[in-house]
Parts: structure tokens; sequence; C-alpha cells
């Protein structure tokens, strides 16, 4: 009789843990919206930040995350999918391997301070890449890379072994193999991962601080030639993203409406990871349906 | 005759293609190599140069008690102990909450849980840290000053957002190792008449309990790492805390402080690096703790 009561206290308690974790998660996410919609307008997601008095926007932040996310994407897939290419097809069980394993976990768990130091030391600095959204880029590259090789090379082991065999008979090269017969299969998986991790980047602060830099030039929005200092597309320009904004408004910001300007930009950044969240998993249900033929 | 002549040209393409690939994922993984072992050197050359072209001594460092860069006292003590503590009372708030949410999924009702809380684990870890810095700093800060004494930043709201973060890390490996328990070990303690509850807590959480702490490890080290949502709510005193509710510092709060208001190449400058070469460090010895007990996980 006791054994029963026990049971059911501690089936109780760990139910109520787990609504705990579904009700704070709620709790959050409605704070956030509740809080910050009210100051979402479309001024607000277009017109420069001030840093004194009220009523700035967030119009450069956000499209420098934006831009930063495309640069950095840009640079991390096809490195992240050629390492993982290797860890999957390439790397024979061996000691070697076992080591770029760990390198791979070990850079995964680097905190991304140090990362963003070492951008400061090295691509900052070194490179003379000066606080830009290059150096940005790179260092994001660093911090996203081991991500995208994991992704890719669990898209790439679990295609089925038979249709490697199938090319194989064929007598195609590994490299046809790859590209032709695992790669289109394999696709679904490492885009839903790739969105996944974008939406990472996009939150990411820490290692920009050091890199991308705490400031934003005067942009004209008119003028799109990369090369003009202050062409919003100028990837040597410095760049305050979003999440760099949040931070600095809420740590040092002065303006008297600071706490709605975070709110409104917490908000935003909120439902762009929603947003990168929901778009994983629709298009990973989309494109598995469309390469597997299953209605 | 035909098949005869294209045969070398469709071997050399064959072998042309081989090197492509082999050579092309090579170099990205040789990227991954340079990567690390640049990042290893160049902090450590920087971190290393306090004691060696400073002459700060390393007990200091470690073990001195007072910060004051421009009184040329560089004692780091007080925020390694923000950080250990900071990050071992957020593994010890998480842990718990983490195991009754994938015993939830696991065990309890398996059917419709995993669908409930995989999203939500999911998304708790898509939140970025700096929206967790700004709720902790609008809901839990105010919470804390109205309740307890103190002004509410400090290691209790510190600890409390971090264990909010790392909360998804330990479920999701607690999930993974509770899902991949043999049924039969189960079957057994039902078939002896044991209770679910005897059963989790007799059979299955001693079996899992190494890949648990697995995830208590890897949550504390990214709780360790944390940078910015600590700062936020943590009220970067330079002293070593004395109680939950008093301000305190970690090492990543004062590097993401101080780093552009010093001059590269001084001391104070420095110093800095010198933490971020023991964040580093502190990576290593997490890592070798999850590798050990990933050993024992197998056993």
């Amino acid at each position: 009789m006791r054994a029963k009561v026990i049971d059911r206290i501690a089936t109780t308690v760990i139910v109520f843990f787990a609504l705990l974790i579904v009700g704070l998660l709620l709790g959050m996410l409605g704070f956030i919206l509740f809080r910050g919609i009210s100051h979402i307008s479309w001024d607000f997601l277009t017109s420069p930040s001030e840093t004194i008095k009220a009523g700035g926007g967030i119009g450069p932040q956000l499209f420098n995350s934006v831009y930063l996310l495309v640069l950095t994407m840009i640079i991390t897939i096809p490195l992240g999918l050629g390492a993982g290419i290797y860890m999957a097809e390439y790397a024979k069980p061996n000691r070697l391997t076992a080591s770029i394993r760990l390198i791979v976990e070990v850079l995964s768990s680097f905190p991304s301070i140090v990362v963003g130091l070492f951008g400061l030391l090295l691509i900052v600095q070194t490179f003379d890449l000066k606080y830009s959204l290059m150096s940005g880029a790179l260092v994001l590259t660093i911090f996203n890379m081991p991500l995208m090789v994991r992704i890719t090379e669990q898209a790439f082991r679990s295609v089925p072994k038979e249709q490697k065999e199938a090319g194989l008979a064929m007598g195609l090269s590994r490299w046809k193999i790859i590209t032709s017969i695992l790669f289109p299969v394999a696709l679904p998986a490492i885009i839903t991962g790739t969105i996944l991790a974008a939406g990472r980047v996009f939150g990411e602060a820490a290692a920009l601080l050091f890199t991308a830099g705490m400031t934003t030039p005067t942009l004209d929005f008119t003028n799109w030639n990369p090369f003009d200092h202050n062409s919003p597309l100028n990837p040597m320009r410095p760049a305050e993203t979003l999440a760099v904004h949040i931070w600095k408004v809420n740590s040092e910001g002065i303006a008297s409406d600071a706490k709605e300007i975070a709110a409104g930009a917490s908000a935003v950044l909120i439902i762009m990871v929603l947003a990168f969240n929901l778009l994983a998993r629709w298009l990973g249900r989309v494109l598995y349906r469309k390469f597997t033929s299953i209605k | 005759m035909k098949a005869n002549n294209e045969a070398p040209v469709l071997f050399r393409r064959h072998k042309a293609e081989e090197w492509i690939g082999r050579i092309y994922t090579t170099v990205c993984v040789l990227f991954l190599i340079v990567i690390i072992f640049s990042i290893v050197y160049f902090v450590a050359t920087k971190g290393v140069a306090t004691f060696a072209v400073d002459g700060v001594s390393m007990s200091e460092f470690l073990f001195g008690n007072s910060w004051g860069p421009d009184d040329n006292k560089f004692g780091a003590l007080p925020f390694i102990a923000g950080s250990f503590i900071t990050s071992l009372l957020a593994a010890l708030i998480a842990s718990p909450l983490s195991i009754c949410a994938s015993l939830f999924m696991t065990e309890i009702v398996p059917s419709w849980g995993k669908k409930l809380l995989l999203p939500v684990i999911e998304l708790l870890a898509g939140i970025p840290s700096v929206v967790y810095g700004f709720i902790g700093l609008t809901v839990l800060v105010p919470f804390l000053r109205d309740t307890f004494p103190g002004q509410g930043y400090g290691v209790a709201a510190g600890s409390i957002v971090l264990s909010i973060m790392i909360l998804p890390t330990i479920t999701s490996v607690a999930t993974d190792a509770l899902g991949s328990l043999p049924r039969n070990l189960k079957e057994a303690s039902y078939g002896l008449g044991a209770t679910r509850w005897q059963t989790i807590s007799g059979v299955v959480l001693p079996t899992v309990l190494p890949a648990v702490l697995t995830g208590v490890v890897l949550g504390m080290a990214r709780a360790f790492g944390e940078a910015l949502a600590v700062q936020m709510v943590i009220g970067n005193a330079p002293y070593v805390p004395t109680s939950l509710f008093e301000s305190a510092s970690t090492l990543t709060s004062v590097i993401t402080l101080n780093m552009s208001n010093t001059v590269m190449g001084t001391v104070q400058n420095n110093v800095l690096w010198s933490m971020a070469l023991l964040l580093l460090f502190m990576t290593f010895i997490f890592i070798f703790v999850v590798r050990l007990l990933e050993r024992r996980a197998k056993i």
C-alpha cells in the first residue's frame, strides 16, 4: 500500500515539473510577445536607433542580423558540408578520425566569448579586417562549423546503405556517388539542420561584441554598391546586430525608452527564431515527402 | 572497338572525380584542425603573457581576493568563484527538472508526452541568450528584489537564468539515455511486482546515471561559458559572494565588460586573456569528464 502511495506522489511530482517547464516556456514567450508587440511598428522596424533620445528603431540592426546570417551561411555551408562528408564517407575508424571527432566536439563546446576573443586577435587585428561584418561572419563560421559538420555527417549516415552499394555496383566514383546519389537523399535533413543552425546564428551575440562591433555607421539604403563605405551591403563596415543591440540597450542604454526598445527588439528576435524553427520543420517535411515519394 | 577507346577516358574522369572529392573534403577537415590549434595557440600566448611578461604571479591570479587592475591587483578569485558557484547552482536547479521532463517523456506518458515536451525543449534551446538576460532583468530581478534582501541582482538571478538555459541540454541527453534503455530491464522489475516509481528509482535511474551525469556536465560547461545573459543579471561586483542575493561576477562577465575598455598589450588587458585561457582550460576539463562518463555509460 505504501509503495503505491509513493508511486502516486512521485508521478505527480514528475508530471508537475514537466508541466512547469511547458508553463515556463509559454510564460516567457507570452511575456516577450505581450511586452514587445505593442512596441513593434513599421517605424520601429525601419528607423535607425538613437543613443540618447527616445523613439529609436532597430532598422539597421535588423538588416545587419539578416545580412550577417547570409554572409555566415555562404562561408559555413561549403566548409561544413565538406568536413561532414569527409567524416561520413572518407574517414576510416582509426585514431585520426577519433581525434578529428574530438576536435569537433571541443570546438562546439568552446564558450562563444572565447571564440569571439580569438576572432578579435586573429581576424580583427592580425588580418586587419577591423570590426566588420566580414570578421563577424568568419567568427560565426568557426562557431557554427561543428554544428554543420554534425548535421551533414548524420544526414549522410542515415542514407540506406543499399543506395550506396547500388552506385558502387554501377562503377561510379565515390565522389559521384556522394554528389548524385547520397546528397539528394541527405538534403532534407541537411536543410532542416542548416535552418536551425541559422536560427542560432541569428541570436548569437557574445562572439560578435569583439568582431562585428557594437556600432553601425549611418547607412544609405539607396546605395547598393557593396564597395561604398555607407552602403548597407559593404561587408567591411562595422555592424551591430539585433542581439548585440538588445544587450547594449539593457546594459548601457541611456535612452529613456530603453526598456521598451529592448522589449520590442526581443519580440522581433523571438519571432524570427520561431519563424526559423517553423520553416525548418515545414521545409523538412515537404522535402522529405518530395524525395521519398511518401504521400 | 569503340568501347575500348572510351574506357581510358572514363577511367581518367573517374580518377579525377575521386581526387576532387578527397581533396575538397580533406581541406575542410584540415581547416577545422587549423582553427582549433590556432585558437588554443593565440589565446594561450596572450593569456600566459600576464605571468611571463608582466610578472603577475600565478597564485595571485588564481587565489588573490582583490581585483583592482588600476592598482596592480589582479586577484581573479572572485570571478573564478562566481563562475563555479553560478554554474554549479544552475546545474543543481536544472538537473531535477530535466530528469523529470525526460521521465515524463519516456516513462510516464510516452504517447503524447514527447509531442508536448520535445518542441518545448527545442524552443527553449532556440531562445537567444540575450532574450533570457532581458527576461531575467525585467521579471526575475525585480521579483528577487521584492521578496529577498538585496538588490535582486546577484548569484541567485544568474543561476536561475542559467538553469533555464541549460535545461534543454540536460533534458535531451537524459531523454536519449532513457529512450535507449533495454526494455527487458523494466519488464523484469514490473514482473517482480514493483511500482513504476520503484522501477524508475531502483532500476531505470541507476542504470542511466552515468549518461544523465554526462548531460549535467555538458550543461555545466554551457553555463560556465555563457556570457551575456549572466552579465545582465549578476550585478558585476568584484567580490566573492557570501550570499545568494549578493552581486557577483563571473569570468565571462568581467571579460565582456572590460575587454573593450583596456588597451591591447597592457597588463590590464592581458589578465583578461588569462581569464579566457582559464575558460578554455575548463572546457577541456569538462570534455575530459564527459568522455570518462561516456566510457562508464557504455559498460
